[in-house]
């Protein structure tokens, strides 16, 4: 008797309040359509169409199909494929960077969950390694551009003690370009993986690490047979979220070599490589170029769609949206 | 009894060991956090002159001569620049706020037809970064006469899929719907009840979000660099990015140094005083093991 009472209750609420959801996602929506949704059709759009610019004469815009991503992948009169040299340019920064990053914030995560340990000063620590985090990536790399210029500080404390000689241009060797881009990238990133792996770490059962030790295992065993395989969501997670970043690298190598990829475009990166054919209006590669980039994050962006929703279907979830329901 | 006391000293010199090399790595990775920023403050104190000398550690006493240059400087109207980032930054933290509680709330309180699919399409185009859309927008925001407008870098904050997920998952720890369910027996209606009754309740997650939202929006330089070309409506990043392009021997290096620090300096006021709930916001959005 009480269970259908209950039900009719459910069922009128339900019908009454229903139009108030879709008054309050409204907005969201109209703003996605307009500002997003649009905007990617219209991008795909473009691609199948040659529109450009020579001067001032506008060319097209003519439909060529699939033309514009011919020649993406066709190689230019010294052989190389531009595509494939700027995803190879943003795959090494990306690593460069992300090695140091994720090994780092592993080892700072285990060392302040570690009781044994009992590191003081947590809180100082993490405020100062989050702290890059937040710094405009255009000012920080500006800022290194100053500093490691012909005549930045750098430059002259090197000199002074030898280590160069003052025809010497840290902007002129690839590894030295590259390599102060990854130790940004690293510097930016770091801290917040810290945050995030510690996180996980202390959202393990302390029982289990107990008992492992009881059982005699030592730190490293209890790393990789327990601390690891119950954080991998979690690093997955981190992981794959940073590579959707590394893709997107655009600021600190744009500002840092302006905009050239200094030297010889082994620093110029994918996104950097699109931003020069929106500059200079050509659509239709453009276009091209954003399909592709949109490919790639798509695969990533739907490995993490799949974890997320994944914690979505864990029971005490489920019995919180039943009783959101009765609303 | 005797080994087991020797095996106990044996493991506090191990430890002892382990604690020396961790704090170590921890000064290690703290000097290369700051010390690039210290350079930048040691140099923001130095003449163009004393620039030139090259390398040192100590700060020197033409900082407000930097300060006074570089706001009045002719070619990069830095104050103007930061006006504009402020008014972009502030509006579209509030508005993307606001309304991602508002979706969240909508999607967390109310059960209606299309509901999972709503939840499901917001999860799913949450990774797509604004790069790729780019060139659409920019088509359409210059047919809609919307370039060099603040409008296109403000009003698409209303739909922020990874706010939402935010909002939506601290609703779901510390919003009781019966909550809700009181305020409509005393008659409030629903929007009321959300602007009067939720979002007080949201308020560590809105403030969170509202600086996260802040930061980025000061920080953006993509899409305004691409929109935004009338000197008096650029904004920070792009002013910062000019002095890159620009003849930089004819520069006054202090000048360059005092316009790193201008560009960052509000961002890192703001964490110095908030930062233990920023780093307590970061991990909230990402998954739980």
């Amino acid at each position: 008797m009480e269970k259908i009472q209950t039900g009719t209750a459910k069922k009128l609420k339900s019908v009454s309040y229903a139009k108030w959801g879709y008054i309050f996602i409204t907005p969201f929506f109209i703003a996605y359509i307009i500002f997003t949704l649009v905007p990617q059709f219209l991008t795909i759009y473009n691609s199948f169409f040659e529109t450009y610019r020579i001067g001032l004469q506008q060319v097209g815009p003519n439909f060529v199909g699939l033309d514009n991503y011919k020649a993406l992948f066709t190689p230019d009169p010294d052989g190389t494929i531009l595509i494939l040299k700027y995803a190879l340019n943003t795959m090494i920064l990306w690593v460069a960077g992300a090695v140091p990053q994720f090994v780092i914030a592993m080892l700072l995560a285990l060392f302040f969950t570690s009781y044994r340990l009992n590191i003081r000063g947590q809180g100082f620590f993490k405020t100062v390694i989050y702290m890059p985090n937040l710094i405009m990536a255009a000012a920080f790399s500006m800022l290194f551009y100053t500093l490691f210029s012909r005549v930045g500080p750098i430059q002259a404390l090197l000199e002074q003690w030898g280590v160069i000689d003052h025809s010497f241009d840290f902007f002129s060797i690839r590894v030295s370009v590259r390599g102060m881009i990854a130790l940004m990238n690293f510097l930016m990133w770091f801290g917040n993986t810290t945050i995030v792996l510690m996180a996980g770490i202390m959202g393990i059962d302390q029982a289990l690490f107990e008992s492992a030790t009881i059982d005699g295992a030592n730190s490293v065993q209890v790393f990789f047979k327990v601390t690891m395989p119950l954080l991998m969501p979690i690093f997955v997670y981190c992981l794959i979220t940073a590579m959707i970043g590394g893709i997107q690298m655009f600021d600190v190598p744009q500002v840092l070599s302006k905009g050239d990829g200094v030297p010889n475009g082994t620093t110029r990166t994918l996104v950097m490589y699109l931003n020069g054919y929106l500059k200079t209006k050509n659509l239709g590669m453009s276009g091209a170029i954003s399909v592709i980039i949109f490919i790639i994050t798509g695969v990533l962006g739907g490995i993490v769609y799949k974890m997320l929703s994944a914690q979505y279907k864990d029971p005490n979830r489920k019995h919180r949206e039943r009783k959101g329901n009765v609303i | 009894m005797k080994h087991r006391v020797s095996d106990n000293t044996l493991g506090k010199i191990k430890l002892t060991v382990l604690r020396v090399i961790v704090y170590a790595i921890l000064v290690f990775l703290t000097f290369l956090c700051l010390f690039f920023f210290y350079l930048m403050i040691i140099n923001a104190t130095r003449s163009n002159a004393q620039l030139a000398t090259g390398f040192t550690l100590l700060p020197k006493g033409n900082f407000f001569v930097n300060l006074k240059n570089a706001w009045n400087d002719a070619s990069i109207n830095i104050p103007r620049g930061m006006l504009n980032s402020l008014i972009i930054a502030l509006s579209s933290a509030v508005i993307t706020t606001y309304f991602s509680a508002l979706t969240a709330y909508g999607v967390h309180a109310y059960n209606f037809r299309g509901k999972k699919l709503v939840f499901t399409f917001i999860m799913a185009v949450m990774m797509i970064p604004a790069q790729v859309s780019a060139l659409g927008f920019l088509q359409l925001m210059n047919k809609m006469h919307l370039t060099n407008s603040f409008i296109p870098l403000i009003v698409p904050g209303i739909a922020a899929p990874v706010v939402f997920f935010y909002m939506k998952q601290y609703m779901e720890s510390v919003l009781p719907l019966d909550v809700i369910d009181a305020a409509r027996v005393d008659g409030s209606n629903e929007f009321r009840t959300f602007n009067t009754i939720v979002l007080p309740m949201l308020k560590p997650a809105i403030a969170v979000q509202m600086i996260f939202s802040f930061v980025s929006s000061w920080n953006n330089y993509f899409i305004p660099a691409l929109l935004l070309d009338k000197a008096e409506m650029k904004t920070v990043p792009i002013m910062i990015a000019q002095l890159r392009s620009a003849d930089y021997s004819k520069f006054d290096m202090g000048k360059v140094y005092m316009f790193i620090l201008l560009a960052i300096l509000p961002v890192l006021i703001v964490y110095i005083i908030l930062s233990k709930s920023i780093i307590k916001g970061v991990t909230a959005g990402s998954v739980k093991g």
